[in-house]
């Protein structure tokens, strides 16, 4: 317990923010000059940081993996941005915001650092437009709102259905400026594959040049971490194929402690998957539940003819169809958060009443909305969603029901940070997903892009000022010192050893394994003896890993089998320490459904007597199990209710 | 579906490249162009030979890594889409599918079908952005854009920079490119005080990196997966007179 200190600022949550501002040092210009900021990850959080670091003098080296900083996968995001502005005069503010992510989150996140988030909202809505991201506009020119996720108030900004892109090409803009004048340094196609601390202190990374494989040194006085979450850990989910969590999982093996791992969310509009040569999953907005119904056959008769496409579900009477959210939740309907609507699916298709042929989807009708307001008016509302369906799928929206089924999405779990965003490592920070602070056990819709910002624009520029106040007078880093020559060394004794393996299984086919591991047992529902089940067969697979695995090729080239095993070496250690943490939390909390936890009905139950606190991992070396160490989380502002949605 | 796969290997960036063909069987029409060379690629890793390497990342056409002229076309024969949205029912079954590189002298081969794009950062780098620091700026209401223009900046800023007009031009120019960037901001008032000082210095970038001229020929409208506009080009041109005008 000892180790963590979350530096919480004391007074009223409303002033904590602007008090510790003022009372934590800056540095001067002239010192600014002298020091070196590493930032990993050039999504929202990383490019914003990487921009923003650099306006104010700091020297910046950012790296990615991609071949541009652009492509980074908060690009992907669609439905929106939260802000607290009260444009609509529909009674937002700051408080309400916090108050409904501190709700949201189920009661799982620090309320300072979440006020602060609500707080600065409204000036990351100001940036982007000052950069010109072309936020929809009503006639009169003012910024328009939409309403998302069952929130009461419309707080959302939006760009079309391509918000994250519009947001992410604003922070890459502002980052071009930089790179251009010289103040940042790109590195592209660079993975960081240790980080290197001297005197505890993070120090710099060593990198892997993606074209021609040669290992780098980079020093620097800070490292930030601004990697991504980690859900591809479950092989199939929403992310990018190339997102992983070796820069988290690195820096968690150097000391960085690891905060709620089991945390996931699970989204519960995606494309189905169409059978075993699926690699990744799409996601469908949200904000389809607006208007879409959700149901599945209540014959099991209707359902077998489905499948063997006898019938077409419009042939299916509307009494013989189960609207299964309308009826389990009169009041919220289809609308239900996304945990309970991931939930309620996956509860219809395991009692057999799934509509495709491998059993794992469910109907999202549109006909209803369609004869209600005509056709015109859901494609001026959905048409880009539909037309990309159709083409993924080839079945039309208008004429046949959407099929849909949860997929993993997002991770609230990650590197523990205190207040200031630095992680149980002096000098080492975390940013964005990567990081686990703001969103408690489940995130809002349309929160995941504010976050990012928020951490990037307008709160590490401040706070890592305060430590590297203390570091003015340290000269730039030798990266010639021994800590950097071990930690090259280790890195190229993993790759030799991966590239001379010489197994019989490809990467990915091991990653499949891991994958179904994961979703059986540590998903959407879990218990007690499946998490020990997964211990046990991760413990497996990783030997199976390390003995059996192949990457051909060789180490100095372009080589993507490569890149994709070190990312595997890490998700299995980090699917191993999901189920540990899964296995200790024994209630249902947020995304987290434990079947052992639940009220009569079988509903979700939490437990705040034993649970209301952060689960914070300690790496303890290779042959011993971590040690968790809890940061309790006090409520001053919020009083802890049981969510219900009946 | 059984199809046969013609595609580019290259070594490296210096090495000489040339056509390998590889049979593939059992590819679902429901599976996507990147998983049918997933499963290539998993079937030679089975045969002990090395897997053809390609840029890929999102899987949903929104991030721009993806790349590859199948069939004689920048990102295959559906329109609207990149290749990872592109499905394997738009081909037949027993059909010889060719993929190669983007191929244009701005975009080098790095090894085969994955190409260096990096031109196009440099190209950004020059004048891609309003000038504005974190901080310090007016709020967000306080600029008033009337819909249309924020709508059709929407539509240039919709540019992935996945390369397809660069690749399918005769000339490789990189004109739609840069003018969805210039056209964008030209639309907002947030873009006005720095607009001819971008549109020379990105042109002369462009010029200056090796890419061709434009010759108005359409043929990157026809092949954009994002369906940007050549009037963005017009807007370009006439900003760019503009500049020139004022020097």
């Amino acid at each position: 317990m000892t180790k963590l200190n979350s530096n919480i600022p004391g007074g009223p949550i409303k002033d904590k923010w602007t008090n510790h501002k003022a009372n934590i040092n800056v540095v001067s210009p002239a010192n600014k000059r002298k020091l070196d900021i590493i930032i990993v990850g050039t999504g929202l959080a990383g490019a914003s940081a990487a921009s923003s670091l650099a306006e104010l003098g700091y020297n910046v080296k950012l790296f990615c993996i991609q071949d541009s900083p652009r492509r980074a996968h908060s690009i992907a995001a669609q439905g929106g941005i939260n802000a607290a502005k009260n444009y609509q005069n529909d009674n937002d503010s700051v408080y309400r915001l916090f108050y409904d992510t501190v709700k949201g989150g189920d009661y799982r996140a620090r309320e300072a650092n979440v006020y602060r988030l609500a707080e600065v909202s409204g000036s990351i809505i100001d940036q982007c437009v000052a950069q010109g991201v072309p936020f929809a506009r009503d006639y009169g020119g003012l910024l328009d709102n939409r309403s998302f996720g069952g929130v009461l108030v419309s707080r959302t900004f939006y760009a079309r259905g391509q918000t994250g892109q519009q947001l992410l090409l604003g922070a890459y803009s502002a980052l071009n400026r930089q790179i251009g004048k010289g103040s940042v340094k790109m590195y592209n196609r660079h993975e960081m594959l240790d980080v290197v601390t001297i005197d505890g202190k993070a120090r710099g990374i060593i990198t892997r040049n993606l074209v021609t494989g040669e290992i780098e040194r980079h020093g620097a006085h800070a490292v930030v971490i601004g990697s991504g979450g980690y859900g591809n850990v479950f092989f199939l989910s929403t992310n990018a194929m190339n997102s992983n969590t070796s820069a988290a999982w690195q820096i968690y093996k150097k000391g960085a402690m690891f905060a709620n791992p089991c945390f996931t969310q699970i989204h519960p509009t995606c494309i189905p998957v169409h059978g075993e040569q699926q690699s990744k999953l799409t996601l469908m907005s949200e904000s389809l539940r607006n208007d879409g119904r959700i149901w599945v056959p209540k014959k099991m008769e209707d359902v077998e003819k489905l499948r063997k496409k006898e019938i077409r579900p419009a042939d299916i009477k509307e009494e013989d169809r189960d609207y299964y959210l309308e009826r389990r939740y009169p009041a919220y309907g289809n609308l239900v958060p996304r945990d309970v609507a991931s939930r309620a699916a996956k509860e219809r298709c395991d009692a057999g009443f799934g509509v495709n042929e491998t059993g794992k989807a469910v109907f999202l009708d549109f006909a209803t909305a369609i004869n209600r307001l005509g056709k015109d008016v859901i494609e001026a509302r959905y048409g880009n969603l539909f037309q990309m369906y159709e083409k993924i799928t080839d079945d039309n929206p208008y004429e046949t029901p959407m099929q849909i089924y949860p997929a993993i999405h997002y991770t609230m779990g990650g590197t523990w940070v205190d207040y200031n965003l630095m992680t149980t490592v002096p000098g080492l920070y975390s940013i964005g997903e990567a990081n686990f602070s703001d969103h408690g056990g489940n995130r809002l819709g349309a929160s995941a892009l504010m976050q990012g910002l928020a951490d990037g624009y307008f709160v590490l520029p401040y706070t890592i000022g305060d430590y590297l106040s203390n570091e003015i007078q340290t000269p730039k880093i030798d990266t010639e010192r021994p800590e950097f020559k071990e930690a090259e060394e280790a890195v190229k004794q993993k790759i030799t050893k991966l590239i001379n393996n010489n197994g019989k299984k490809s990467v990915d086919s091991i990653h499949k394994e891991l994958g179904k591991i994961m979703w059986d047992h540590v998903g959407m529902a879990r218990n007690e003896a499946g998490l020990k089940e997964a211990i046990d067969q991760i413990q497996e697979l990783k030997k199976d890993f390390w003995t059996n695995v192949v990457v051909p090729g060789t180490s100095d080239e372009f080589n993507q089998e490569l890149e994709k095993a070190i990312r595997l070496a890490d998700f299995i250690e980090l699917g191993d320490l999901m189920a540990r943490d899964a296995l200790n939390r024994s209630e249902s909390c947020g995304g987290h459904f434990r079947e052992e936890s639940c009220t009569p009905d079988g509903e979700a139950q939490r437990k705040d007597d034993e649970f209301a606190y952060v689960s914070v991992w300690e790496h303890k070396g290779e042959k011993e199990e971590p040690a968790l160490h809890k940061e309790e989380l006090k409520f001053e502002e919020v009083e802890l209710k049981q969510r219900s949605y009946k | 579906m059984n199809l046969k796969i013609k595609v580019w290997r290259q070594k490296n960036a210096k090495a000489k490249g040339g056509f390998e063909t590889y049979d593939i069987k059992d590819v679902s029409p429901d599976s996507s162009f990147l998983e049918m060379l997933d499963i290539l690629n998993e079937q030679l890793i089975n045969e002990g030979k090395e897997p053809v390497a390609f840029d890929h990342d999102c899987r949903e056409g929104i991030c721009g890594m993806c790349s590859l002229f199948i069939n004689g076309r920048a990102h295959g024969p559906d329109d609207d889409v990149t290749t990872c949205q592109l499905h394997m029912r738009k081909f037949k079954d027993g059909e010889t599918v060719t993929i190669e590189p983007w191929r244009s002298g701005a975009f080098p081969v790095i090894k085969d079908l994955v190409v260096d794009r990096n031109a196009f950062e440099k190209i950004m780098h020059s004048g891609g952005f309003v000038s504005v620091n974190t901080g310090g700026v007016p709020d967000g209401n306080a600029i008033l854009i009337p819909k249309e223009d924020a709508d059709e900046a929407m539509d240039a800023a919709a540019c992935i920079g996945c390369g397809a007009c660069v690749a399918t031009c005769k000339n490789s120019s990189a004109m739609l490119f840069v003018a969805a960037k210039v056209s964008q901001f030209a639309k907002l008032p947030q873009g006005k005080p720095e607009a001819a000082r971008r549109a020379r210095n990105m042109v002369a970038k462009m010029d200056e990196l090796g890419f061709g001229g434009c010759t108005n020929t359409g043929a990157c409208e026809a092949e954009c997966p994002k369906g940007i506009s050549i009037s963005h080009i017009a807007r370009l041109n006439r900003e760019y007179l503009k500049a020139k005008i004022k020097e």
